[in-house]
């Protein structure tokens, strides 16, 4: 059960503001559309009962015809069955429509905002040229002719212009990595300061250059190396409020997994809610083993057998007791003796001792295939000296004799859709260019890895909702909760303050701390 | 009656006695400027590092020459044995090519004073 909690952030109606300047980013404007956003939910408080998909049918149906593909690929190494590549579930289907339509929509605001942004950014950039160019277009044969002093400052404007620019490129032509659902409160901020600065700047000059048509060259020209200089601060303080600011860690938040409970700790810096939602997704990719449904399934089942356990009857009459009956099937369910610890301990007992044997009989399947390599490449080394045997042809040769033992590994541990036959052999052939040990090839297999080493269809999280009470573009502050929700599972954060360290200094004297051993020896002479 | 303390300096000379490869003086020192001076029993002062002997063996040289369990060792052969570390001190004592070591020794000694009185 979860409560959907207020500000659900998909809609974003000032986001558009963000798309005009260079020191905008492409990030910013996002209809993204998620599942659970239906329009009742918005700004109420309502309880919502997410219900775990509805997998065993399916699940079982996808597993079994998997498995026929699993039983093919041991045995013959060309042929690959088309008996299961097409057996989508449900979810698959809901999936690849809500991307078809996403991908559009977003594309569009992103060119959008891109074009905006480098047509004003343009502008900004050519103020000062035009500065300098006009009164030598408009009244070039009034003007006081341009000493050493003024000509030394064109040459400065270009150098400050250039290294302007090579500063915005580097700070803010940078591919965007995320789509935030609301504007960037900082660069909404240096957005409107650019503006209100160059507006005034032309302002003053309209009136008083343009209109009275000044002859002093020089005093434009440095005018106009002032409004360099102060874009140059303006960029300064980008770095700072933009880049710099979040650097030191104020924050440590936990992570949480609904599904399975896996967690981890991140240092942040001060960010806002949308930001550090962005760091902690990044960092998921990387760090949090892969979710895996398969292996939910043993719980789901015990957590069916406990509702399924008891059946109420009203003998006495119509009326409907909700609370007398839940608490007589409480009190009816703390009477029977339950075992259903023993069977989780031995089935769990069970389990390991199986996954043991068959990760012993895998290992030393591989490493019997790798010797057998070795074996393949002195053979070829003494047939034709100097001819390199190619990797995967070697792949090819020794995958069957551990085909069986990976596939039935893979089995027992529910990797089996992770990793397809064609994978296999891909990762097989890398190992053997790259000269690795079996036990270099098996770490992949022997353990989930993070996400990002799967295939993108594997991932089960592409599209994430940020789920918060305060609003998203607010600072991180101590006790902040948010979800990030997609939609099999969702993460959990919870924010703490790094508490205040006093440290105090003590001054020992050296001397007196010194430690020495003294003896008391007696010799006999 | 009291009981006066005082201290006085003896020289004593040893004979050393050889036994196997070995000339033994037959008594054992302890102390030293590098030793625990808090540990060492017959000090009267606790800071004393001085060499003290700790054990006389019964019938060797010392024991006829008169050292006495206790005695502070204040020199040995002229060289000064108050300010040197237990190695040192052995060093000194053990040398091949003497025969014979001549100690200056403190002693305490406790005495009754004999009362006039008690006399008559």
């Amino acid at each position: 059960m979860s409560a959907a909690m207020d500000t659900e952030s998909t809609y974003s109606g000032y986001s558009h503001y963000s798309g005009h300047s260079k020191k905008a980013h492409r990030q910013g404007r996002d209809r993204h559309k998620s599942p659970r956003s239906k329009d009742g939910s918005r700004s109420e408080k309502s309880v919502t009962i997410q219900t775990p998909p509805a997998e065993p049918l399916l699940g079982n149906d996808a597993s079994r015809a998997e498995e026929g593909q699993d039983d093919n690929w041991g045995e013959t190494t060309t042929a690959i069955t088309g008996t299961s590549e097409h057996s989508i579930s449900q979810e698959d289907i809901a999936r690849i429509s809500k991307d078809l339509e996403d991908s559009v929509g977003l594309d569009c605001k992103r060119y959008l905002g891109l074009t905006v942004a480098a047509v004003l950014g343009l502008l900004v950039f050519l103020t000062p040229i035009a500065f300098i160019l006009l009164p030598q277009i408009l009244w070039r044969d009034d003007l006081e002719p341009c000493g050493t002093v003024c000509e030394g400052l064109f040459i400065s404007v270009a150098f400050k212009l250039l290294i302007l620019l090579i500063g915005t490129w580097a700070l803010f032509f940078r591919q965007p990595k995320a789509d935030l659902p609301r504007v960037f409160m900082f660069r909404a901020l240096l957005l409107v300061l650019i503006f209100l600065f160059v507006f005034s700047y032309w302002l003053f000059y309209g009136v008083r250059i343009l209109d009275s048509k000044d002859t002093n060259y020089q005093g434009i020209v440095q005018y106009a190396v002032s409004l360099v200089d102060a874009l140059l601060f303006i960029h300064y303080l980008a770095i700072v409020l933009l880049e710099l600011r979040q650097l030191q860690p104020m924050f440590t938040v936990k992570v949480v997994r609904s599904t399975d409970g896996e967690s981890r700790y991140y240092s942040l810096g001060h960010l806002s809610i949308q930001r550090a939602a962005l760091v902690v997704l990044e960092s998921y990719y990387r760090d949090f083993t892969v979710y895996n449904p398969a292996l939910l399934t043993a719980s789901k089942s015990r957590a069916a057998k406990h509702m399924a356990g008891l059946k109420v009857y009203n003998v006495d009459g119509p009326g409907n007791n909700a609370s007398g009956q839940s608490r007589a099937m409480i009190a009816a369910a703390a009477r029977r003796r339950d075992s259903s610890h023993n069977e989780l301990y031995y089935e769990e007992a069970d389990h390991e001792r199986r996954v043991k044997k068959r990760r012993a009989r895998l290992v030393v399947a591989v490493e019997e295939a790798f010797t057998h390599i070795k074996r393949l490449q002195a053979e070829e080394q003494q047939k034709a000296p100097g001819e390199m045997m190619d990797p995967r042809e070697a792949a090819q040769a020794i995958f069957p004799s551990m085909a069986r033992a990976l596939q039935k590994y893979l089995r027992t541990t529910r990797q089996q859709q992770y990793h397809s036959m064609e994978s296999i052999l891909q990762h097989l052939s890398f190992c053997i260019t790259n000269n690795m040990t079996p036990k270099a090839f098996l770490e992949r297999y022997l353990n989930p890895g993070p996400t990002l080493q799967y295939d993108r269809d594997r991932w089960f999280s592409k599209q994430w909702t940020l789920v918060s009470e305060e609003a998203v573009t607010s600072v991180l502050q101590d006790g902040i909760v948010f979800v990030l929700k997609c939609l099999d599972f969702s993460l959990v954060v919870n924010v703490k303050k790094i508490p205040f360290i006093k440290l105090s200094e003590e001054f020992i004297d050296p001397k007196s701390h010194k430690f020495v051993l003294r003896l008391q020896s007696e010799t006999s002479v | 009656s009291y009981l006066i303390s005082f201290s006085f300096q003896q020289r004593i000379e040893i004979h050393k006695l050889r036994q196997g490869d070995n000339l033994i003086l037959g008594f054992s020192i302890g102390g030293g400027i590098d030793q625990d001076p808090t540990q060492n029993p017959f000090s009267e002062d606790k800071t004393d590092k001085g060499i003290y002997v700790t054990r006389v063996t019964e019938g060797g040289p010392a024991e006829v020459a008169g050292l006495q369990i206790g005695d502070k060792i204040m020199q040995v052969n002229g060289w000064d044995m108050t300010m040197v570390t237990h190695d040192q001190a052995r060093k000194r004592l053990t040398k091949r090519n003497e025969e014979v070591v001549r100690l200056l020794v403190t002693r305490q000694s406790l005495q009754k004073a004999v009362q006039q009185s008690m006399m008559s």
